[in-house]
Parts: C-alpha cells; sequence; structure tokens
C-alpha cells in the first residue's frame, strides 16, 4: 500500500487516487492548440458530439427495434414511427446523423489533405482517421440493413455479392457471410450485432487511437508553420496571451468548437425536423422482397462516388478498382513525396490537383446517382473514374517535382 | 534459469495459440449457414401447364427461379431443360453481374436487368452490357412432367461436365 495523506477536499482526494489534475493539464489546460486556424478545424468535435448523438439516439430505436425478418420492418415503420412516444425523433435524428456525420467526415479529410495535416509526424493521425471512416462505413452499411426495406434487402445482396470477388466466383464466401443462401434472418442478425456492438466498440478505440496520434505532433495551422510549443506555452504561462502562437485546448480552444457546433446544430435540427426524408430513402418503406429487385439500386449519398468507380468497367475491372478506391486514400502520406507542410495554394501542382480530386468525386457522386441506362451519364462516370486513378498516379510525381517551400 | 524462463513462456504461448486458433475455428463455424437453413434446400415445379414465351417464376433457397417454356421458333440451346417435347429454359434469376433480378421482355424475348443495363437471351445467355457469364442453372432433376430443384439429376450433371453453368 502506498503513503496517502489526508485530503483537504474532493478534487485532491481524486487527485491522490486518480491523478485528476495530471490527465486534466495534459489532455486539457497544457493541450496547446495554434491560435492560427479556422473554423474547419472544429470539423473533430463536431464528428464526436454526432457521433454522441448517433449513440444516444440508437440506444432509444434499441429499445423497441427487433432483429427479426418478420418483425423487424413493422417495428421500425410501426411501432417506433408511431407507437412509441417521440420514436420518430430518435428515428429521424439517427438518419439525419448518419448521413450528415459523411458529410463532415468528408469536410474533415479534405481540411486535412488542403493544409497537409498528413505529413510527416502526422501519418497516423491520417491513418486511424482513415481507419475510423472505414469503420463508419461499415457501421452505415450495417445500420441500414436493420429496417429491412427493399434497399435493404437489395443493398445487402448486392453488396455481399462483392465478396464473390467476381470471376473468383467464391459464393461459398458470400454464403458464410450472410449466414444464408440469400439475405435473410441470420444475415439480418448478425449485422444487428455488429451495429450494435463490434463496430461501435471499434469506432469508440478508434476515436480514443485517433485523438491520441494527435497529442504529441500537436494540432497542424493555417500555414503549416512549425511552433515550438515549449516557448509558446511558457509565453501564454506567463500572461503574455496575446504574443504567445497558442492557446489552451480547453476552456479556451474548446468554446470556439462549440460555437461552430452551435451552428451545425442548427442545420442538424433543422433537418431533422423539416428535412429529415433526404435521408430516408422512399423505396426503403416497402418490405424486404427477395423476388422483386428495385428498378434502380443505389447506395446512399456517401457511397455514391465509389460505387460509380465500380460501375463503368467490366466485372472483375470494376471490382479491382472499387477495392483499390476503398483504400487508396490510406496511402496519401506515402505517395505525397513533397516534404513542405503548407495549404495547397501554395504547393504548386498539387493546388490542381487538390480541386481535381475534390470536383472528381464531386462528379462520381452525382453520375453514381442516376441510372445506368444513359449512355451521356454513363461516360462522363468513365472519365471520372479514370481521372480519380490518374490523379493518384500523378500524385508522387507532381509532388516529386514540388519547389521545397 | 532464462532456459526454464523461455520453456514457460513458450508454453504458455504454445497453449494459448491453440486455444486462439480453437476459438477463431468455433467463431468461423457460427458464421456458417445453420443446418436448417441448408436442409430447406428442394423446390419441386410442375411444369405441365406451362405456356410459351411467359416466364414464370418460382422461389428454390429464396432466390428467383426462372421458368420459360420455349416456343418453337426460339433457338434451340445446350442449356434447355427437356420435359416431354417441350424445352424449357431454367435457371437462377439472379443478373451475373451483381444479383440483380433481370425482367423478362417478352416482345423483344430477352431478359434485361434494370441495375447496370445487362441482357440475356431467352437460353439465359449474356447478349448485352456487364454481365461476364449466362444465368446459372440450378441443380435439377426432371420427374415426369415436374422438375425438382436443389436435386442433382443426369441432365443437370451433363451439363455441369459440359461447363455450360457452373
Amino acid at each position: 500500500m502506498a503513503h496517502f495523506e489526508k485530503a483537504k477536499s474532493l478534487n485532491e482526494w481524486m487527485d491522490q487516487r486518480l491523478a485528476v489534475n495530471t490527465i486534466k493539464r495534459v489532455m486539457q489546460t497544457e493541450y496547446w492548440i495554434p491560435k492560427d486556424i479556422n473554423f474547419l478545424w472544429a470539423m473533430g468535435m463536431v464528428l464526436a458530439a454526432t457521433f454522441g448523438i448517433l449513440l444516444i439516439s440508437g440506444i432509444f430505436l434499441l429499445m423497441y427495434y427487433k432483429p427479426d425478418v418478420n418483425l423487424a420492418f413493422d417495428s421500425v415503420n410501426y411501432t417506433i414511427m408511431s407507437e412509441v412516444g417521440f420514436g420518430w425523433l430518435w428515428r429521424h435524428i439517427h438518419g439525419v446523423a448518419a448521413s450528415l456525420v459523411f458529410l463532415i467526415i468528408y469536410i474533415h479529410m479534405f481540411t486535412g489533405i488542403y493544409y497537409g495535416s498528413y505529413k510527416k509526424g502526422r501519418e497516423l493521425i491520417w491513418l486511424s482517421g482513415m481507419l475510423l471512416f472505414v469503420t463508419f462505413s461499415a457501421e452505415a452499411f450495417s445500420g441500414y440493413m436493420l429496417p429491412w426495406g427493399q434497399m435493404s434487402y437489395w443493398a445487402g445482396m448486392v453488396i455481399t455479392n462483392l465478396f464473390s470477388g467476381g470471376s473468383l466466383e467464391a459464393y461459398g464466401l458470400v454464403e458464410w457471410i450472410r449466414g444464408d443462401y440469400v439475405p435473410g434472418d441470420a444475415f439480418l442478425t448478425r449485422f444487428f450485432m455488429l451495429h450494435v456492438l463490434l463496430l461501435p466498440l471499434a469506432i469508440i478505440g478508434l476515436i480514443v487511437l485517433h485523438f491520441g496520434t494527435l497529442r504529441l505532433p500537436h494540432v497542424n495551422n493555417q500555414e503549416g508553420a512549425e511552433i515550438d510549443f515549449e516557448e509558446a506555452a511558457e509565453l501564454y504561462k506567463n500572461g503574455n496571451h496575446k504574443e504567445a502562437k497558442v492557446i489552451p485546448f480547453s476552456p479556451v480552444f474548446l468554446s470556439k468548437d462549440i460555437f461552430v457546433m452551435g451552428i451545425y446544430f442548427i442545420l442538424f435540427f433543422y433537418l431533422v425536423f423539416y428535412h429529415f426524408e433526404f435521408a430516408m430513402d422512399p423505396v426503403n418503406f416497402d418490405p424486404a422482397d427477395g423476388l422483386k429487385t428495385p428498378a434502380h439500386i443505389y447506395p446512399e449519398w456517401y457511397f455514391l462516388w465509389s460505387y460509380e468507380i465500380l460501375r463503368p468497367f467490366s466485372k472483375d475491372l470494376g471490382l479491382v478498382a472499387f477495392a483499390i478506391a476503398q483504400v487508396i486514400f490510406f496511402s496519401l502520406p506515402f505517395l505525397d513525396r513533397s516534404p513542405n507542410v503548407a495549404p495547397a495554394n501554395r504547393r504548386g501542382l498539387f493546388h490542381f490537383w487538390f480541386w481535381l480530386m475534390l470536383v472528381d468525386m464531386l462528379v462520381l457522386t452525382f453520375m453514381g446517382k442516376l441510372p445506368p441506362t444513359d449512355a451521356l451519364f454513363a461516360n462522363i462516370g468513365l472519365v471520372a473514374a479514370l481521372t480519380f486513378f490518374a490523379l493518384w498516379v500523378a500524385l508522387p510525381i507532381i509532388t516529386k517535382l514540388e519547389k521545397k517551400l | 534459469m532464462s532456459s526454464r524462463r523461455d520453456f514457460m513462456g513458450f508454453a504458455l504461448g504454445g497453449f494459448t495459440a491453440v486455444g486462439g486458433i480453437a476459438a477463431l475455428y468455433a467463431m468461423k463455424r457460427s458464421w456458417d449457414p445453420l443446418p436448417s437453413v441448408k436442409a430447406a434446400g428442394f423446390t419441386t415445379i410442375d411444369v405441365s401447364s406451362a405456356q410459351p414465351n411467359v416466364l414464370n417464376v418460382e422461389k428454390w433457397r429464396g432466390k428467383p427461379i426462372f421458368v420459360l417454356k420455349k416456343t418453337a421458333d426460339m433457338k434451340a440451346d445446350d442449356r434447355d431443360v427437356i420435359v416431354g417435347s417441350d424445352r424449357f429454359h431454367i435457371s437462377i434469376g439472379l443478373c451475373t453481374h451483381l444479383g440483380c433480378i433481370p425482367a423478362y421482355l417478352a416482345d423483344e424475348m430477352k431478359f434485361k436487368c434494370a441495375c447496370h443495363g445487362g441482357e440475356f437471351d431467352s437460353s439465359g445467355h449474356q447478349i448485352f452490357g456487364p454481365p461476364p457469364s449466362p444465368l446459372e442453372i440450378p441443380p435439377f432433376k426432371v420427374d415426369g412432367t415436374k422438375i425438382v430443384l436443389g436435386e442433382a439429376g443426369p441432365e443437370y450433371k451433363k451439363m455441369l461436365d459440359a461447363g455450360l453453368t457452373v
């Protein structure tokens, strides 16, 4: 037993047993954040808050949801929507948050790309963030199965079929994933398990890792400037708040985060109360029917760009292209050969690369929503998909040629 | 001293690895389709009252099964199932591209998939779009005017051996 003095306050009592003051210092009051940043740096906390909202609304949905192919559809569309007091609120919050979380993830990612926040020392931030993106995608897909409507069923059919590996014809693997020849009860219950337990656990773990990877390299800034955090912290602690280039994470920076969150939540609840239908596909209000394919199967908007990369090619080539598109962003810190940590507008050709990539992914997204029958749009989709890969091939070359700043 | 510790380390590591692999096997088996799911795999269809060029969709193992009685002027194919004097096209009604159900256009005598525009002729051969292979033929056995799906009869085995389906 270690020696304990009698504590004079609750705080001291806690500090003796849990080192709360050290934790507070390391994580909050002496976690220095550069001043030279803008509202885009608040997206991380906006994401954390949105995840919290997904968790809370999910808990209430879980109280009435029934993971059974005969009961699931009605438990959502009848019980939760019209019997449970404010059940509709939890469902609309959950649906809107699931959609917006991807919008913010994309903004967060492209902010990181624009300002070079994945460069030397920050690679793990990028990699853990990408792991979060992949896990969130799996979480979104598994959640989409649960209402057991037509889109749930057919998205489940199409996506699990991808695992047959085209000409490899690994139907055994597909049936193993489903636990049945087609998506059925075993499929629904296992994706329910993934959605409410395994994947959220993984996400929480990854969020901790993602925060952890940020602590030592610190947050980037608008100029990509290297900051002597020791020196800047001394200035701040001595009361030179104006000259110091940094502020403490909490409560100073967090108050700015909370302001941005406030704006975000106005938009968020506007959508929840007045425009929730954008997150609710009408086709999914028909119960799942294995003998009737909807006229046009498409994923939610946040998967459209990679879906469009799958479409214009032959089956095997499409699968390979799709698989590469899913993981290619992981390689960004290693394909970018330039040592410059600076906003894209000061990085020559990379500036064009950034905007081309952004526009290309928007084009892919729009084309992915359109039916496959129109030849003009199919060709635009093909060009956009080829551009996507051309940009990744070009990245190491143009960044190698980049002048050192 | 250290060799005794090494031994303990290897022994512990070995047992943990064996237990871990055993647990992984149990987990894999728990994800397998249940025996009851596998057992409910036979469907019998009576085709004696089928009309030519009218598609009937039956259900087998949760999948749609196309049963199309061919008209006299449709081209005969090695994949046809012969029942009495009639020729039938029988296939799993899932597009071989990504598993959507193609619709049958009786006027044009072809199947068309709405998802990605793939087309198949009345023998199930792909004639347009992304499908990489013909519509698959389910295991079948001809029994008088009935067809049993899920059981591999001699006609099916012959098609399988000839590589006409997978």
